[in-house]
């Protein structure tokens, strides 16, 4: 039997669902309607200090058929009294007492944090979120993101938070900032219960041809957006990872954000050690129904793996993320082509031989379009069976024998390194390129 | 049993003769054109006679470069419009399409061409022009697409050019002769003019060439000629009864059912006869003309026919029926046509046997002959030297496209006695080349 439901952290929630402080928790409307879809925590669009907006507000990276591959943009926090969103807090409570609410904030001096704490534990958040990543405009004031590349400000803060604070408080990261544990750690010094990750990235999504202005576009001028969607979803798990396999910050649970749109997502996230995940962009995109899809693939997964809650695979892909040291060196694949299921579009052929080790020729005979791999030129590089169209039709075949296994660091112990190009244990050495000229031969 | 009301109107004509390829939207051409994999060596170009490069279009229109697209499409070929549109698409670009070969539907390479170019021509967006002038003279013989190409490439050359059409209108057959639910005279109308606004080749209308003194005049005053004049009337077929009021070859039909739309009167019960895809578009007009029943009736069997399968098929989802393995002796009536004879057929060793003793009458009104066209040999009769095959095509070297007097090239149907748009499109180009080579030697 599986049971969806979490406690994060000290915030309970009947399951991992969570919405991201964001355009999409603007309003009790809106998170009613969310819950009541199935959503089972909502963080509140941020509530702090008065702000004005700006009208043209989003960009959007489309893909090919794909819009909205990636987003941006240049909203600020909450634009409606706090009043309003105290009361609305309250009635949300009424109706979802399970359901996690959660409120994200952001002040600046010590005494407006501890005002604003007490308000919204009045008015009944099951949590608190800081909000340290907001990438435009508030970082301009002094706060948000400005906040989160500063550990020593941010640990302060948390500190000054978790001394008013009588509920959860988790502490949301930006990822503008070369390393990810900084910021976390600082924040797990201040004594912060969690951590979530990533706020949006610092973006320009795009230029406007005939107004040379950057998107979206205000009045014929542009500012840097803050960046989310599918396409930060690598982004994300990689500083989840980071975190995760932090010996001092993993003791705080990690709610993951970034590009989360289907099941897929969510079970990496939380194979990555992540125990909720919270949702915007797809949401912006689909709705709230997008939320059917992600709870039936991840009840599913669980189903057929055999897993009861959450917690019995969060993680689980950690002690596979290594660093490249450790790989093992006499891993050997090869490209191999099912002819039966090629359709000859040649892409592999003009991938590797354009973009990668020239181990791909095309055959003799014009009519027939099923490229064949040079197996002693090919490195096991992938690129082919990325390119290639048609599902299982390139498959990387292990070559190696699974006998040996060395890697870079031991040989690094053994002193068994190559330290001139010419020395034979050198990678490169040997290995077949074609001559520049024969480039040109047509 | 006929699926078509007899039109009264241009409103009804126009639902019977609805356009197989319709003109794709901006969303329609925007998914569509995602999905191409930009192959190596893509297949589509291949099997393109004029070898548009088609991965490259198609991404220059996904990536809202329709202008760009346009040039790409009409660089290679200048009808691209009107080959978006009317080309065997299935059995070229996209027959080549190797989504084919995974069942998934090929790339609709002719409608996302139709897309680019249509919107570039409805802008006026001009893209080429005319070369600057090398004192070289060229007359054409025939506006239809090998002799539209031929001008349009060697206008860029900076050549001075002069169609000779004996009609009033240019493109041949594209305007004449294709069916109306392939392509409108409006579409192909605009390209000549797109092309000719551009690059001011002069077409000379109601101006055919038929004495040896007009023949000698043109030869005086231009540097090379160009022969585009395709192929003539429906051949004879030398039956008897064949005079009959009702008997009309299908090149007629069509080009008469094309001005004059819903104009023309067709009776309830027509014949057709041929086997090629002529004979399928005259087949499936008359029943789209509201004929009750129409018969397509073939010498061969059905496998043996010229015409592609998925003309056959319209014709047939038209609702006209197919008789094969006949052949006529003889058409019946007295003045008008009131029914055909036909004898059976067998394949006697790849030998067509006539069956006299299995001979019927198959009762119409109206018989329409697609037997194929008569060549123009009464018009080369008027060159000096002008080598034709035996079966009266022109004789032309396969690369430059000049002619065994060096002083013509020719190109299209007249010398491949009768293909598709897009090898007259062709061939009209390579012999613009060739003549250019010719006189820069």
């Amino acid at each position: 039997m599986v049971d969806l439901s979490i406690n994060f952290g000290g915030i309970k929630a009947p399951n991992p669902f969570w919405l991201a402080s964001a355009p999409p928790t603007n309003s009790g409307y809106q998170i009613m309607k969310a819950f009541d879809a199935g959503w089972g925590g909502a963080v509140w669009k941020t509530l702090g200090v008065p702000v004005v907006n700006v009208s043209s507000r989003y960009g959007s990276v489309n893909y090919r058929d794909t819009r909205m591959m990636g987003f941006n943009n240049i909203e600020l926090i909450t634009d409606r009294p706090l009043e309003d969103n105290l009361r609305e807090i309250e009635e949300v409570k009424k109706y979802f007492p399970d359901h996690a609410v959660i409120a994200s904030l952001m002040v600046e001096s010590r005494a407006e944090w501890e005002q604003i704490i007490k308000d919204v534990e009045n008015a009944g958040a099951d949590g608190i979120e800081l909000n340290f990543g907001c990438p435009h405009g508030m970082c301009e004031r002094g706060m948000g993101s400005a906040v989160g590349q500063e550990p020593e400000v941010l640990k302060t803060i948390v500190e000054w938070v978790k001394e008013a604070a009588t509920i959860p408080v988790i502490t949301k990261l930006s990822p503008n900032i070369s390393h990810i544990t900084d910021p976390g750690l600082a924040a797990v010094q201040g004594g912060t219960d969690s951590i979530s990750l990533i706020n949006t990235i610092k973006s320009i999504v795009g230029i406007d041809l005939d107004s040379y202005a950057p998107l979206p576009i205000v009045d014929g001028k542009g500012t840097n957006g803050g960046y989310c969607g599918p396409a930060v979803k690598p982004i994300a798990m990689h500083m989840i990872k980071d975190l995760a396999q932090h010996p001092e910050i993993s003791k705080v649970p990690i709610s993951g954000i970034g590009g989360v749109e289907t099941w897929r997502d969510v079970v990496e996230f939380i194979l990555l050690g992540a125990t909720s995940v919270q949702v915007c962009t797809a949401v912006m995109h689909y709705g709230f129904g997008i939320v059917r899809e992600m709870e039936a693939g991840l009840r599913q997964f669980m189903e057929e793996k055999n897993y009861s809650t959450i917690y019995d695979f969060a993680g689980k892909a950690l002690p596979n993320v290594t660093e490249w040291k450790h790989l093992n060196l006499k891993y050997k694949v090869v490209a191999e082509i099912n002819e039966d299921k090629c359709v000859g579009c040649e892409l592999c052929y003009i991938a590797c031989d354009d973009g990668a080790h020239q181990a791909i020729a095309l055959s003799d005979d014009a009519t027939n379009r099923i490229p064949s791999i040079i197996e002693e030129n090919c490195v096991g590089c992938n690129l082919c069976s990325l390119v290639c169209p048609v599902e299982d039709c390139i498959s990387m075949v292990k070559r190696d024998d699974g006998t040996e296994h060395v890697t870079w660091d031991e040989r690094t112990q053994n002193d068994d390194i190559p330290v001139t190009f010419n020395d034979d244990r050198a990678g490169g050495k040997g290995h077949y390129v074609p001559l520049p000229t024969d480039a040109l031969k047509k | 049993m006929a699926e078509y009301k007899r039109p009264t109107s241009e409103a009804e004509f126009q639902e019977n003769f609805k356009q197989k390829n319709p003109l794709m939207n901006d969303t329609q051409a925007y998914y569509e054109s995602s999905r191409c994999l930009f192959c190596y060596d893509a297949p589509c170009i291949q099997a393109c006679p004029t070898h548009i490069d088609i991965p490259l279009f198609i991404k220059q229109i996904h990536t809202d470069n329709v202008t760009g697209a346009s040039k790409t499409i009409f660089e290679a070929n200048w009808l691209g419009n009107a080959c978006g549109i009317v080309c065997p698409t299935g059995v070229l670009c996209e027959g080549a399409c190797v989504y084919n070969h995974q069942d998934v539907p090929p790339i609709q390479i002719g409608r996302l061409q139709n897309y680019a170019t249509n919107k570039t021509i409805n802008s006026g967006k001009e893209l080429f022009e005319k070369g600057e002038a090398n004192g070289k003279k060229v007359a054409i013989v025939g506006s239809g697409p090998a002799g539209i190409a031929c001008a349009a490439e060697l206008s860029v050359m900076g050549y001075e050019v002069d169609i000779f059409e004996a009609k009033e209108n240019p493109s041949g057959l594209t305007v004449h002769g294709i069916a109306p639910y392939k392509i409108t005279n409006e579409e192909v109308l605009k390209e000549v003019k797109y092309l000719q606004d551009q690059l001011k080749f002069n077409i000379h209308y109601n101006s055919a060439i038929t004495s040896k003194e007009q023949i000698k005049d043109l030869e005086s005053k231009y540097d090379a000629i160009f022969i585009g004049v395709g192929l003539g009337q429906t051949a004879e077929l030398n039956l008897k009864g064949e005079n009959n009021e009702g008997v009309v070859g299908a090149v007629e039909f069509i080009e008469e059912l094309r001005m004059k739309h819903h104009r023309v009167k067709v009776p309830k019960s027509v014949v057709v006869i041929g086997g090629g895809n002529t004979a399928m578009d005259a087949a499936s007009e008359a029943a789209r003309m509201g004929a009750r029943k129409t018969v397509l009736a073939y010498r061969r069997s059905k496998d043996k026919m010229g015409a592609y399968g998925f003309e056959y098929d319209l014709a047939i989802s038209a609702g006209v029926d197919s008789l094969f393995n006949v052949t006529p002796l003889e058409i019946v009536g007295n003045g008008k046509v009131e029914g055909v004879k036909f004898a059976k057929t067998e394949n006697q060793n790849g030998e067509l046997k006539v069956n006299m003793n299995n001979v019927f009458i198959v009762k119409c009104e109206m018989v329409i002959k697609a037997t194929g066209q008569a060549k123009q040999g009464h018009f080369y009769d008027l060159i000096d030297d002008l080598e034709i095959d035996k079966r009266t095509r022109i004789v032309v070297d396969d690369k430059t496209f000049q002619c065994s007097n060096k002083k013509y090239f020719a190109g299209g149907d007249a010398i491949n006695g009768g293909a598709e748009v897009v090898n007259a499109a062709y061939d009209g180009k390579m012999a613009a080349r060739g003549i250019d080579n010719w006189l820069n030697e």
